[in-house]
């Protein structure tokens, strides 16, 4: 008898996943056996996929039960290509198409407000995770799989990076502490990641490491998209080095800190008045502003208190944050909606632009608003104002025909 | 005798027989065209001169009750299902049939539950020949196996009333589980210890059936008030040491839901409502039971009380979340077909604005009007909706009976319908090009939200030029069709045989679709 090896979850409460387990024989052909709450409708589907990823590792004499509760192909070919891998050694991937959808590249400057944390190992979490619009998502490699379930993770995200369609979200991958992180490159840089979390950075030099791994998949791939980064520092010596990790690449586009680890290693607790953490967010949020890059803050824990959330975020919006993480999809609109300018902002921004616009209609090289100049970085910064304040439905693309009617 | 006979093809394109059990049947002709003829059926005339003066009608046990009825081979025995899942007359009535060595009984209960799965052993042994009512989880998973004597006739509570009514349908004997009574037989479900509200279900069948017993496990010295059920109509009465279980009326689904994708359904229902101008001071609604549902009204709520307006009523299925609307004044009325957890019992009992209807008030088609068609909107489930908006309530895609109608079919007429469902589960895509069964014909269906959009109904041309310019994400069922097999891909047809196993009857008495045997 060969070994013996399994791959996926199980399990009452598990959904949209599988469970297989994988015996390598020495004759009688593919032996497959299927047990699945949608046998019915899709048994003839999940044997053919089966037979086309065995086929694809050549394999020919094999025993595999597959424990099936609802898995989308995209989680089946990556269950069976892990089960595969820890049987057989290859350098072979078994890729289902890109989707088209997913092909979209994201800008430097994009907003941030909301990022929403996925594990990496439940696939029925990625599946409708971009339906509630959070600004990006995060497919987990760190923190939320364990030891023994980081390969069949990186596959799933892999897969999940070329078929989940995430409507518009920057698609970003929390990758594992580096050296360990640079592992799970081959997996993210060939499928279109738009961004990388780089955890519990503390050196420039992890950020160049980073870098010099995936400009060489880039080119042995021939890839010409961005890929942006996102450090997370999580210590006292990362707080104290972040400019130095804001300004070590010209691909970061945040710094983010992480306020779990970073009060470990102070020997303090975490507690919601946030005082502990203070210096350490003002660091980074100045260290980010002086690199002109954004800040981004820690997540909030407790996902039943939206009033709490929404106080939480109008704090680390005065420190100086411009978005937040979030571990639940009921977060994205608290996040955004506070994030976002407030009326008053709106106003404001509306009477530059306007006054802007005048200016340009009249050749004037100036702009000005009452007796007072406005200088070009204060007009582009209220123009995007307007943009998001329109994007978010606050008001309508005809804004100015109102605001002068108004007036 | 065959079992149905005389196929033809009605007028949504399915093949029905117009001969089940021995008795004809119409099939369906369209919605509002058969228009039935005669008279409604009249039960015997009684005498008070049999019947006690001192209005005295206790036997001492539900069996010698069943007896002095006269219960034989081949009778009709009805039952209400207000207490839910904590029935515990439905089973015993059918024991002693079984001790009796009486067969081939047709059960009419107002629906089933997975209380009653003990049934199944009196389906095989031949003591019921069939269901007529719903069929769920168990039972139905039985009479999809094409294991039950006669065909099962599945009917919406508002067909269940005009059956009786139209003599379609003739009960022998009703027996009325009731958590308070007198020995004259008044009745009702507010008070006592196994309170389940009201009794509506059993209205139909206090009237026109031949016999009546009512069982109760708190017997109150006459006037029992309120009478919800009129002693007048009833036979015998019989104290027993529990009537039903008051804890398990309460579903697992009647909790607000927690699924973030479920709740963006909601909030997209409710925005979809507002946009459409549906929410306004003085509007109605209906939303049942489900998490998804709650969820709806919760968003309702926080809108009426954001414009400090009120709703005149909520059509309910009522549990905490409408009583709460109710005793903080942003609703004036909620009528009440049956509820769902112990606060809408208590409700019921305490405010004279939570009223108790049946399905003669709210859904009967065959009376000069119900209010069913006066709700403004109504947010209803599915387990399938094809793209001519035709839905499916009873079936599972692969083929399995597993639900009851419900009040589903008469909701359908109210001025606006919403299906809330998911694009797929587990994998499964809800919307096809064919439902397995036809419940609802698609001309009442008038919106499905999902997590990935909103289809219109493109007969409802107002409410495609209301949405006109929303930001909200309005496209074609096509388009939600497509979206979902490419996400999942495109379901395999299952194994359905062509044995009939099951009729599905629309509010008018026709037979809008059949179920059929699933081969396994």
């Amino acid at each position: 008898m060969g070994k013996i090896v399994t791959s996926g979850n199980k399990g009452k409460r598990v959904r949209s996943d599988c469970f297989i387990t994988l015996e390598l024989t020495e004759s009688n052909g593919i032996d497959i056996q299927l047990e699945s709450k949608v046998k019915v409708l899709f048994g003839d589907a999940i044997n053919e996929l089966l037979n086309k990823v065995l086929d694809f590792f050549e394999i020919k004499n094999a025993k595999l039960k597959i424990e099936d509760a609802g898995a989308l192909p995209f989680v089946i070919a990556a269950r069976a290509e892990a089960a595969i891998k820890k049987l057989i050694k290859t350098e072979k991937e078994f890729l289902l198409d890109m989707i088209d959808e997913n092909k979209y590249q994201t800008t430097k400057d994009r907003y941030r407000f909301s990022r929403l944390y996925l594990p990496g190992n439940s696939p029925s979490l990625m599946i409708n995770a971009g339906i509630h619009k959070p600004n990006g998502i995060i497919l987990d490699l760190e923190d939320s799989v364990s030891v023994n379930k980081k390969s069949e993770a990186q596959l799933i995200v892999r897969n999940a990076l070329r078929q989940v369609n995430f409507y518009g979200a920057e698609r970003m991958v929390r990758i594992n502490q580096i050296p360990l992180g640079l592992a799970d490159l081959n997996y993210l840089i060939p499928h279109h990641v738009n961004l990388l979390l780089v955890p519990k950075c503390e050196s420039a030099d992890q950020i160049h490491q980073v870098n010099k791994r995936i400009d060489e998949i880039k080119k042995q791939h021939g890839l010409e998209y961005p890929i942006w980064l996102m450090p997370i520092i999580e210590s006292a010596l990362g707080v104290i080095k972040s400019f130095e990790i804001a300004t070590s690449a010209k691909n970061i586009v945040s710094l983010a800190i992480g306020l779990e680890d970073y009060t470990a290693d102070i020997h303090t607790k975490r507690t919601n008045e946030a005082e502990e953490s203070f210096f350490a967010r003002s660091m980074l949020v100045n260290a980010a502003k002086a690199a002109n890059i954004q800040a981004i803050d820690s997540v909030f824990s407790d996902v039943g208190d939206m009033e709490a959330l929404k106080q939480n975020v109008l704090k680390s919006k005065s420190l100086g944050f411009d978005g937040m993480g979030c571990i639940h999809p009921r977060q994205i609109k608290v996040i955004h909606e506070n994030f976002a300018p407030d009326a008053a902002d709106i106003l404001k921004a509306k009477k530059i632009v306007n006054a802007f616009i005048i200016a340009e209609e009249q050749g004037l090289g100036v702009v000005s608003l009452g007796t007072k100049m406005i200088d070009p970085p204060v007009v582009k910064r209220a123009q995007t104002t307007i943009d998001l304040a329109i994007d978010m439905g606050f008001i309508s693309k005809n804004w100015r025909e109102e605001f002068l009617m108004e007036k | 005798m065959k079992k149905y006979d005389k196929i033809v093809t009605n007028a949504v394109g399915r093949e029905v027989p117009t001969i089940i059990n021995g008795e004809k049947h119409v099939p369906f002709k369209g919605v509002g065209k058969f228009r039935p003829t005669g008279r409604k059926f009249a039960p015997k005339i009684p005498t008070c001169a049999d019947y006690p003066a001192d209005g005295n009608k206790l036997v001492p046990s539900l069996k010698e009750a069943l007896i002095k009825a006269g219960l034989k081979d081949g009778m009709t025995i009805s039952s209400h299902h207000h207490f839910r899942n904590g029935d515990l007359i439905a089973v015993q009535i059918f024991d002693i049939a079984k001790e009796l060595g009486v067969k081939d009984l047709r059960w009419y209960p107002s629906a089933s539950f997975p209380c009653q799965e003990a049934l199944i052993k009196y389906l095989e042994d031949g003591t019921i020949n069939r269901i007529e009512g719903s069929m769920n989880g168990a039972l139905g998973r039985f009479c999809s196996q094409g294991k039950m004597k006669g065909i099962g006739v599945l009917r919406s509570h508002g067909g269940r009333y005009t059956a009786v009514q139209d003599g379609d349908v003739q009960i022998d004997i009703a027996v009325i589980a009731a958590p308070t009574a007198d020995a004259f037989g008044n009745a009702n479900g507010v008070n006592g210890p196994a309170a389940c509200g009201l009794l509506g279900f059993a209205l139909a069948d206090s009237q026109y059936a031949d016999k009546v017993i009512v069982v109760t496990d708190n017997l109150v010295p006459f006037p029992c008030i309120p009478w919800q059920i009129h002693g007048n109509y009833v036979d015998y009465t019989v104290k027993v040491d529990v009537v039903g279980l008051p804890e398990k009326i309460i579903s697992g689904t009647t909790k607000i839901t927690k699924s973030p994708d479920r709740l963006l359904i909601a909030e997209l229902t409710a925005q979809f409502c507002d946009e459409a101008g549906i929410v306004k001071d003085g509007f109605s609604y209906q939303a049942g039971a489900g998490g998804t549902a709650l969820s709806i009204g919760n968003f309702f709520a926080d809108m009426l009380k954001e414009r400090k307006i009120k709703a005149r009523f909520i059509r309910a299925g009522s549990n905490m979340y409408p009583v709460k609307m109710l005793e903080e004044g942003y609703v004036d009325y909620i009528l009440d077909g049956q509820t769902f957890d112990l606060e809408g019992v208590r409700s019921m009992r305490e405010n004279p604005g939570h009223v108790n209807t049946s399905p003669f008030t709210s859904y009967n088609y065959h009376s000069k009007g119900n209010f069913a068609t006066m709700v403004d909107v109504v947010i209803l489930g599915a387990t399938e909706v094809d793209v001519s908006f035709n839905a499916n309530v009873v079936t599972h895609s692969d083929g399995y009976l597993l639900h009851g109608i419900g009040g589903w079919q008469n909701c359908l007429f109210s001025k606006c319908t919403i299906l809330p469902i998911p694009l797929f589960r587990d994998r499964i895509p809800i919307i096809k090009d064919e439902v397995t069964t036809i419940c609802g014909p698609g001309e009442l269906i008038d919106v499905i939200v999902t997590e990935r959009g909103i289809a219109i109904n493109p007969l409802r041309k107002d409410l495609i030029e209301k949405l006109k310019g929303s930001k909200l994400p309005i496209k074609t069922i096509e388009e939600l069709k497509d979206e979902a097999e490419k996400i999942c891909g495109k379901p395999g047809k299952p194994n359905i045989g062509s044995e009939i196993v099951a009729a599905i009857k629309w509010v008018d008495g026709t037979i809008i679709d059949v179920v059929r045997k699933v081969e396994e």
